[in-house]
């Protein structure tokens, strides 16, 4: 199962352009976006000016970039509205994917790069700006912060591919997947960091999410690196718990996916 | 198409139960569906649930961090809160499904519902009629008990009737950002979740105080559209606080009035919506 880097880049940048297309839908959800964005800031800078100025160690303009950068990620990693795989599973057009002669994790993976990249160019930079103009927001002190920020994002683009992949593989077993979709989306938002910074949470819970489940791995690490909380260190352990969680990630994707090829059922029509 | 917009005025059929009927079969069409595949549905109920507990959660959650949030306790945020989730709830059920509209825009399916000798809207609120949401009501209602019964309020007449007027004018306010949102879709098809933006966008803007907010997005929400009156003035009245802006506590009373208002103009955005459509074609 084979896929050169030609042909990745090729149904790279072929997702690039779909999404590229859809014009008027990434006007709007640039739109909402930064809506809430001013709402979350609001609460969370009276959040930090009732606890007598920061935070949980958060102060205003920390909180800022948080809730700009996160408000922008959304569209990077992609948190909710990925249904392909399951759609094509229910059309049965899935069977086309399983046939070709590279796994199709592989292709699906290479157009939400592809994806993930048109979104950083609109759906991250506009928010970001916003936020930029309007509040007092946080730059970080450190260079290294910039460039581990931008790997910590990629690798949550990746747990979040691998995370979305294994939810649309259990349309081979459900086929209506809406409801387990909705359940998804709803961790995805809760747990990530996206409603409020998860270090907001006692701190058992705050643990079990960190290092039990790869939610905070999608939104929460990059964030909390680009606003710097803690040293160096804290943020080399932040992107070494997301690799971990990228490799657990394609393990369980390739592993449900060989189950669900085996009891691949061929809708009719 | 036009014409067929005010399908309503033509009978039905023989007998006026004819409509009456018509909406019940659709209805009752659309929860057999909805059931069809059980795990998903179990989820599906599992995950509404949880969605609306999860603003009450988060008011909690934040007042972990913060003894006081715009100048307000946790338990005066909490009557907030509930109250805001009451009318969001209540106004889901009823009309949440307008946010379909932009699905039949762009599929076409809005020209058999306009071919349909009922009322367009009145079929798009029971085509995709979602019985999960009923739960969120209930589950709204007792959240509302218990965070009342966690302040001391003077309990008399005008608070009793405040208290049972409020969510349901509330309901009406965000009923007409529901219904006014959607018609944006006759305009701009993908308009994807732009409405979203003041319907759940509204949604979380009622459940916190409008102390919390400043500058023109406090005028555009809090007065502009309307939302101060769904939760926070009727909970002053009823706590019996000061506005910490300055506001006289009589405007708790004004959520009718508010709510009369965003109908009549939800309505003339979507009369005027209908008689833009042009179908897609396909």
């Amino acid at each position: 199962m084979g896929l050169d880097v030609r042909a990745f880049l090729a149904l790279t940048s072929a997702g690039f352009r779909r999404w590229s297309t859809y014009r008027q839908a990434t006007a709007a959800a640039v739109f909402t976006n930064s809506v809430f964005g001013f709402l979350k800031t609001y609460v969370l800078l009276a959040v930090a000016l009732g606890a007598g100025g920061a935070a949980v160690g958060y102060d205003g303009p920390m909180l800022v970039s948080f809730v700009w950068l996160g408000q922008g990620l959304i569209g990077v990693v992609m948190l909710w509205g990925w249904t392909d795989l399951a759609d094509r599973v229910r059309t049965g057009d899935v069977v086309a994917d399983l046939l070709r002669p590279v796994n199709p994790l592989w292709t699906y993976l290479a157009a939400d790069l592809g994806r993930a990249g048109y979104a950083t160019l609109t759906r991250f930079l506009i928010p970001v700006a916003v936020g930029l103009v309007y509040f007092d927001f946080f730059l970080p002190t450190r260079p290294a912060s910039y460039a581990l920020f931008t790997v910590s994002v990629a690798l949550a683009v990746l747990v979040s591919f691998t995370f979305r992949y294994l939810v649309n593989l259990t349309a081979f077993w459900l086929l209506d997947v809406r409801g387990v979709m909705l359940l998804a989306q709803l961790m995805m938002g809760a747990l990530s960091g996206l409603y409020l910074p998860i270090r907001f949470l006692p701190d058992w819970c705050e643990n079990v999410l960190w290092y039990l489940t790869p939610f905070p791995s999608m939104l929460q690490a990059p964030l909390d690196i680009y606003v710097e909380y803690g040293g160096i260190g804290t943020q080399l352990a932040i992107v070494s718990g997301q690799l971990a969680w990228v490799v657990v990630g394609f393990t369980a994707c390739g592993w449900l996916q060989r189950r669900a090829a085996w009891k691949l059922v061929i809708q009719g029509g | 198409m036009a014409d067929a917009s005010r399908g309503a005025d033509i009978p039905a059929g023989a007998d006026s139960g004819g409509v009456l009927s018509a909406y019940t079969r659709l209805l009752v069409a659309q929860i057999r569906s909805q059931t069809q595949y059980r795990l998903s549905f179990l989820a599906d109920v599992v995950s509404t649930c949880l969605m609306s507990l999860l603003d009450i959660v988060a008011v909690l959650v934040l007042f972990r961090v913060t003894p006081a949030l715009g100048g307000f306790s946790g338990r005066q945020v909490l009557v907030m809160a509930a109250m805001a989730l009451l009318a969001f709830s209540l106004s889901d059920l009823l009309v949440g499904n307008v946010e379909r509209l932009r699905f039949y825009i762009r599929t076409g399916l809005f020209d058999v519902v306009l071919l349909r000798p009922l009322s367009a809207l009145g079929q798009l609120l029971v085509i995709d009629f979602a019985p999960r949401r009923t739960g969120r009501v209930v589950q709204a209602l007792v959240i509302l008990a218990v965070a009342l019964f966690l302040v001391d309020i003077d309990w008399s007449v005008a608070r009793v009737a405040i208290l049972v007027v409020t969510p349901l004018a509330g309901s009406l306010i965000f009923a007409s950002i529901f219904v006014a949102g959607a018609t944006v879709a006759f305009w701009w098809v993908e308009s994807g979740e732009l409405a979203n933006a003041f319907t759940y966008g509204g949604r979380d803007f009622t459940t916190y105080p409008v102390s919390v907010y400043s500058g023109w997005f406090r005028r555009l929400f809090a007065y502009g559209l309307g939302f101060a009156f769904v939760a926070y003035y009727p909970a002053l009245f009823l706590l019996d606080v000061p506005d910490p802006l300055g506001a006289p506590i009589w405007l708790g009373w004004g959520t009718p009035v508010v709510a009369l208002l965003a109908m009549t103009v939800a309505a003339c955005v979507w009369r005027t919506g209908v008689r833009h459509y042009r179908s897609t074609g396909s």
